[in-house]
């Protein structure tokens, strides 16, 4: 018996492991399932009209899970229609370093840049909420990851630097898995850079609000993202410096199934509010107000 | 001193370093003039060694850079000032090992210096946690930071860690909030900054106290977007490609000096810093005291100003759109 014991425990442990293996949330999939006409969830396997889905900002009516969307509908259901006046379109990657692992960077840009009809990760320029100017920047997570390289940290302080001349908020919705490898250190010193901007924006006593969404990792956490005036997220959203898997190599020991979720940093004083996609733009319109923000008439101003 | 690890390439010099003992042995046992052989060997010695440190790959400059024996945050510190208070704590609930920090002298002039701390054996390791900091190091390095621009203290920091710790617990307490934080508020200060990286640089943790007027890097040191090791994982798809990525990664000090990231890389001695730490100081004390005398001359408006520039200038990009 004083054998055996031992054994059956080990044994309820892993049946208990395998149990855990499967998290109860289970972790948000890149590709979204169905085509065309319907469209099934990846989370609660609920098959629904594609047309109900974009109705719905994309969210799930059956468990609520936010499907990830590109920039363009992001910038769609944020911003007044017809508001957006792109920046900076025309700024294009090169290959500073002649950079080649499996595959050559040019080759990878090239594919981003036909799959998704952008040059870069971000998408910049200046929009409208509710009559409100602000100075957006959305990322597309499609284009290598959201990584961030030089023309991702160019257009990104070229904003900042935009808004601050022009006394703007600014809104940059973050999806990244962190700072471009491909271009070296060139990438890591752009969190430095789009930093200084925002330095001088916050000089300006102008508001800054970056919306985290799935996932936000590595430098962009530890520079933009982090640096709201007040930080907002989605739901689920995989946000954290190091990535869980290293973090369990060091460690040797299980973490927690939310781990690194909004809803774990709006625990621990990270997040100041976590926003369900549908609610966005209303509250990023109240947001806006409450910091003095001033509506701006019809006319843009060309920037 | 415990006897000097060895790296692979560092081989070939053994065995003529342990031809010249013998022969030293011969000249003390023997009444046999010895010399001009000797002679002969050392400088043999010495321009292999020249040839080894002049040619290295960048894999193996890694190695040089992580060298157990290579001169620390803190050897740095007690060989560049005499006098030195360490200072401790984030006033939130911790003192970090691996970043250290305090108030010393660069020539007769006060300043905060500050750094990542390795430590030299495992025992000390495990207490610094290998360099890598966590949020309250920089939290603390913050706080000392701004309190050396309350005093008008310029900033002299040593940059020296595989990166910033990634643990639970780093986590929890904003592993990228405490880095995101000090890359801004470092655009704030009005005193002058000169980092170095006497190490390895590695990623975020590096640039966390690493945003500077000027950014000097010792000859083998190595700076990086993500390790190679980590790079070959993600990009080879196989961590035993770290020494490609490291090639491909362009990590080097010239590598570095040539794409704008770094201002001025400092010459080591032969056979890199842990062959002979006091010159290597005596080097760097040099190299720090003129970057400084230079900063000094402006006025703290536009050090904030060129500092900003800096910065603003990195980055390659294609303006017209490219293909």
């Amino acid at each position: 018996m004083g054998r055996f014991l031992p054994d059956a425990v080990s044994l309820l442990d892993w049946f208990a492991d395998r149990r855990k293996s499967a998290p109860a949330v289970r972790p948000i999939q890149d590709t979204e399932e169905g085509d065309g006409l319907w469209s099934k969830c990846p989370t609660c396997s609920q098959v629904v009209y594609r047309k109900d889905l974009l109705a719905n900002a994309s969210v799930c009516a059956g468990c609520g899970h936010h499907h990830r969307i590109d920039s363009q509908e992001r910038l769609r259901l944020i911003l007044d229609p017809g508001s957006f006046v792109p920046m900076d379109e025309h700024l294009a990657p090169g290959d500073p370093l002649a950079f080649r692992d499996r595959r050559a960077y040019s080759d990878r840009l090239r594919d981003s840049q036909r799959q998704t009809g952008l040059r870069d990760a971000v998408v910049c320029g200046q929009g409208r909420i509710d009559g409100l100017p602000l100075a957006i920047g959305v990322m597309e997570f499609r284009f290598m990851g959201g990584s961030m390289g030089s023309v991702v940290g160019e257009k990104l302080t070229r904003l900042i630097e935009a808004a601050t001349a022009s006394g703007w908020p600014v809104l940059i919705v973050c999806a990244s898995g962190g700072a471009r490898m491909q271009e070296g250190m060139l990438s890591l010193m752009q969190m430095a850079k789009i930093s200084a901007a925002l330095e001088r924006h916050r000089q300006a006593r102008l508001l800054y609000l970056p919306l985290l969404t799935h996932p936000t990792t590595g430098g962009v956490t530890a520079s933009f993202a982090m640096l709201g005036d007040l930080i907002l997220a989605e739901p689920k959203a995989l946000i954290g410096f190091a990535g869980r898997r290293v973090i369990e190599q060091t460690l040797r020991e299980k973490l927690p199934d939310d781990f690194q979720t909004a809803e774990y940093l709006l625990d621990h004083g990270f997040v100041d509010v976590i926003v369900p996609r549908p609610k966005l733009r209303e509250t990023l319109a109240s947001l806006l107000r409450l910091h003095g923000v001033q509506p701006q008439p019809e006319a843009v101003a060309t920037p | 001193m415990a006897r000097r690890l060895l790296l692979e390439f560092e081989k070939p010099l053994v065995d003529l370093e342990e031809q010249i003992d013998q022969i030293r042995q011969l000249a003390r046992d023997s009444e046999v003039d010895v010399n001009q052989q000797l002679q002969q060997l050392e400088t043999l010695a010495a321009r292999r060694r020249e040839e080894i440190f002049g040619s290295l790959t960048p894999a193996q400059k890694i190695q040089v850079a992580r060298h157990p024996q290579r001169p620390s945050c803190l050897d740095f510190v007690q060989l560049l000032s005499e006098e030195w208070i360490e200072l401790h704590g984030d006033r939130r609930g911790s003192d970090d090992k691996a970043l250290v920090a305090g108030l010393g002298r660069l020539g007769s002039r006060p300043v905060l210096f500050l750094g990542h701390q390795k430590g030299r054996d495992t025992k000390e390791n495990v207490a610094r946690n290998f360099g890598m900091a966590s949020p309250g190091g920089y939290r603390k390095a913050l706080r000392l930071m701004q309190h050396a621009d309350r005093f008008g203290l310029p900033i002299i920091a040593f940059i020296d860690t595989p990166g910033a710790y990634a643990g639970r617990q780093a986590e929890e307490l904003g592993q990228g909030e405490a880095i995101a934080v000090n890359l801004r508020d470092m655009f704030a200060l009005s005193v002058p900054v000169i980092a170095t990286v006497i190490g390895e640089g590695g990623s975020g943790g590096a640039l966390g106290i690493g945003v500077a007027d000027r950014l000097l890097m010792f000859e083998h040191s190595v700076y990086t977007v993500a390790s190679p090791e980590a790079c070959a994982s993600i990009l080879w798809r196989d961590a035993a490609k770290a020494s490609e990525a490291a090639e491909a990664l362009r990590i080097t000090s010239r590598d570095l000096l040539q794409l704008g990231v770094v201002d001025r890389v400092i010459d080591e001695p032969s056979g890199g810093n842990h062959w002979a730490p006091v010159k290597a100081a005596d080097v760097l004390r040099q190299a720090l005291e003129e970057t400084l005398q230079e900063l000094l001359s402006l006025d703290s408006e536009t050090l904030r100003r060129q500092r900003y520039e800096k910065y603003r200038r990195i980055g390659h990009l294609l303006e017209d759109g490219g293909g």
